[in-house]
């Protein structure tokens, strides 16, 4: 402090040493103001707010009219209300194109304009994947506000996937369209593999909403990988990732869809029980498997083969005990996340420095560390801090339990769907994997 | 009934897990609703709370921050030797670069009369890195400091700017009323709005 004085004190001096062209009258004046200022100073040094004027504002003789600071206004309000009609417009024409017309042409184009649209022109904010961030932390913070128009992004996708499947995916989301239209050559990826990653999808979503809900940070957005390329700027880093993500893209279909969209694990559930979902064919299915080998997404289920009744029997049984062992999975899950509460809780800031001057208290005198200096010429007691982040720490010992059981409840799930035997007589689209893209129409002979 | 008509247990089911999800749904939008204001929201920094750290230069998703330098010309004293102006201890107080604080040149310094000068904020120029605020704060009255500017942001759903500020000096405000330009308001007002993400 003493030396930033002395810089200070030197400073304010200085114009006594000047060699300054002008008459000694106004040195004078200059040599006032400035014993003036400096009496100020030294008054109100330490806080350092303008509010007080050190200089007074001067009564200019010459005419002189003063300018104001220009205030650039923001989008305006109702544009936000068109960016809403806009996704009506598009999810009610892509149900319209892949339900009634069985266009995959109107689709193509519909995408083209959404991306066009939401992503480029919109710079990919607001989105529907995003929202569900907004809608967390606004059900546990009374003091966050949300605008209708994001609710509506949120609810309004759901809404039609329940009434027609994932027609959001299909023409609306401007994710989706920048990986849908570099597929070039989909390779099919083995069960497994796909059942596996799916599960990630999840962890995205839970993560997500944790960390929103506890107020720490909004990760989707942070980490969307496709925003910088809809705005051409962004950190290195994530336009590396996003171009990794399209090259990816070129093989496995929709690698952010179908691998980490916290957004598609809602929609799928809804589209799951969709009213009028689309159909491969407009008549009966003739099992010719075009349809198949037109999905880049895996998202086409086979007739199913004929078991036998002994295996029905078993497979009852099986389905049976594994819906009883449930429960164990969601406390394991519970459990076992809420031993990380304290890991995951370093997301928020507080907690974070909090326990970095705990550990670490050396680092106080570390100049060049911006979030500590901050903090200690703050107002903001050392005390006041741990008591926030153990405050913060509580909510994620809550929030990770949910998170854990909700995990665990996911993977209970998915076992016991593996003995659920559903009658196919025809190829069908995946209600919870398909896009509603219409790929498959297009191949499918079957006319009308 | 016809035989392709028949109305099952899983059509029952499914009916009936439609309904719930939808439900579930609207349920969840009608308790964010009770949260929701009329107008949205836009980010903006608290002037009498940054602290000048320099990250609104480098933290931006854009490319060329939205973070600009804005002058509040009430609060100005139009002096000659500007602390927001100047880099401290400066022999000459001419326009020379190697005095100027701005390392961009973006302040404008224009001869008024004896003994005054009016300082204006070259706005393609600025990149919001503050190093005029914090000398015009600390040695003048503080008429010099950052806004965002809103022909310039994206709006985003969590400002990168706001997640690193160290003073957590940027918050939501209403859209209509989208700046904290000092002068025309007082630290009381304008706080209804969290300062959380």
């Amino acid at each position: 402090m003493s030396q930033q004085t002395d810089q200070k004190g030197n400073w304010i001096f200085f114009p006594l040493k000047t060699n300054d062209t002008r008459t000694s009258s106004i040195t004078i004046i200059q040599l006032v103001v400035v014993l003036i200022s400096l009496c100020l100073f030294l008054v109100i040094s330490g806080s350092s707010f303008g509010q007080q004027q050190r200089f007074p504002k001067p009564e200019f003789e010459t005419g002189y009219t003063q300018p104001s600071p220009t205030t650039p206004e923001p989008r305006a309000d109702f544009m936000a209300w068109v960016d809403v009609s806009v996704l009506v417009l598009v999810m009610a024409l892509a149900a319209w194109f892949v339900i009634k017309k069985r266009s995959r042409k109107g689709i193509l184009w519909l995408s083209i304009f959404s991306l066009a649209y939401f992503g480029f022109y919109r710079e990919g904010c607001v989105c529907s994947v995003g929202s569900i961030q907004n809608i967390a932390l606004t059900l546990f913070d009374s003091a966050y506000a949300i605008s209708i128009p994001i609710i509506l992004f949120f609810v309004l996708p759901l809404i039609f996937s329940l009434f027609f499947g994932r027609v959001f995916c299909a023409a609306a989301c401007p994710l989706g369209m920048i990986q849908d239209l570099v597929i070039i050559k989909p390779i099919s990826i083995p069960v497994w593999l796909r059942k596996s990653l799916g599960f990630l999808p999840y962890i995205y979503l839970g993560l997500a909403v944790l960390l929103a809900a506890t107020g720490s940070e909004f990760i989707i957005c942070r980490y969307d990988p496709f925003v910088g390329i809809f705005r051409r700027s962004a950190e290195f880093s994530m336009i590396v990732l996003g171009i990794a993500f399209l090259l990816m893209g070129l093989f496995v279909a929709r690698p952010y869809c179908r691998f980490l969209c916290p957004y598609g694990v809602l929609l799928g559930w809804t589209s799951r029980f969709s009213k009028y979902h689309m159909s491969i064919t407009p008549a009966k299915c003739i099992q010719c498997k075009l349809c198949q080998d037109s999905c880049p997404f895996d998202a086409i289920d086979r007739p199913s083969e004929q078991l036998k009744p002994e295996q029905k029997t078993e497979n009852k049984k099986r389905f049976t005990i594994y819906a009883l062992l449930i429960p164990v999975w969601i406390f394991i899950g519970g459990f076992a996340m809420s031993q990380a509460h304290g890991f995951l809780s370093k997301a928020h800031p507080d907690v974070y420095m909090a326990e970095m001057l705990i550990k670490h208290p050396e680092l106080k005198n570390d100049k060049n560390n911006i979030d500590i200096q901050t903090f200690l010429a703050s107002e903001k007691t050392m005390d006041q801090l741990v008591t926030e982040a153990k405050l913060v720490q509580t909510k994620y010992y809550t929030g990770s339990w949910i998170f854990g059981g909700f995990l665990g409840l996911v993977i209970g799930i998915m076992l016991m769907n593996q003995f659920v035997t559903r009658r196919r007589d025809s190829f069908e689209p995946n209600r919870v994997g398909c896009y509603s893209c219409g790929r498959c129409m297009k191949n499918c002979p079957v006319k009308k | 009934m016809g035989e392709e008509k028949k109305y099952n247990r899983r059509d029952f089911l499914a009916t009936g897990a439609r309904f719930s999800l939808a439900f579930g749904v609207l349920g969840l939008a009608g308790i964010a609703a009770q949260n929701s204001r009329a107008g949205g929201t836009v980010w903006q920094i608290d002037p009498f709370k940054c602290t000048q750290c320099g990250r609104c230069a480098t933290d931006c998703v854009l490319s060329e921050s939205a973070v600009k330098c804005v002058h509040a010309y009430d609060l100005c004293g139009y002096c000659d030797l500007c602390g927001g102006y100047f880099k401290p201890g400066v022999t000459d107080l001419n326009t020379g670069a190697e005095n100027q604080l701005c390392p961009t040149a973006a302040i404008e310094r224009k001869f008024i009369e004896e003994p005054y000068f009016e300082y204006i904020i070259n706005e393609e120029l600025c990149i919001g890195c503050g190093k005029c605020v914090k000398g015009c704060t600390s040695f003048g009255n503080g008429s010099l400091h950052l806004q965002i500017r809103h022909d310039l942001c994206d709006n985003c759903n969590e400002c990168a700017i706001a997640r690193v500020c160290p003073s957590d000096a940027i918050r939501r405000v209403q859209a209509n009323d989208p700046y904290l330009i000092k002068g025309d308001f007082t630290a009381s007002e304008k706080t209804t709005w969290t300062n959380k993400i």
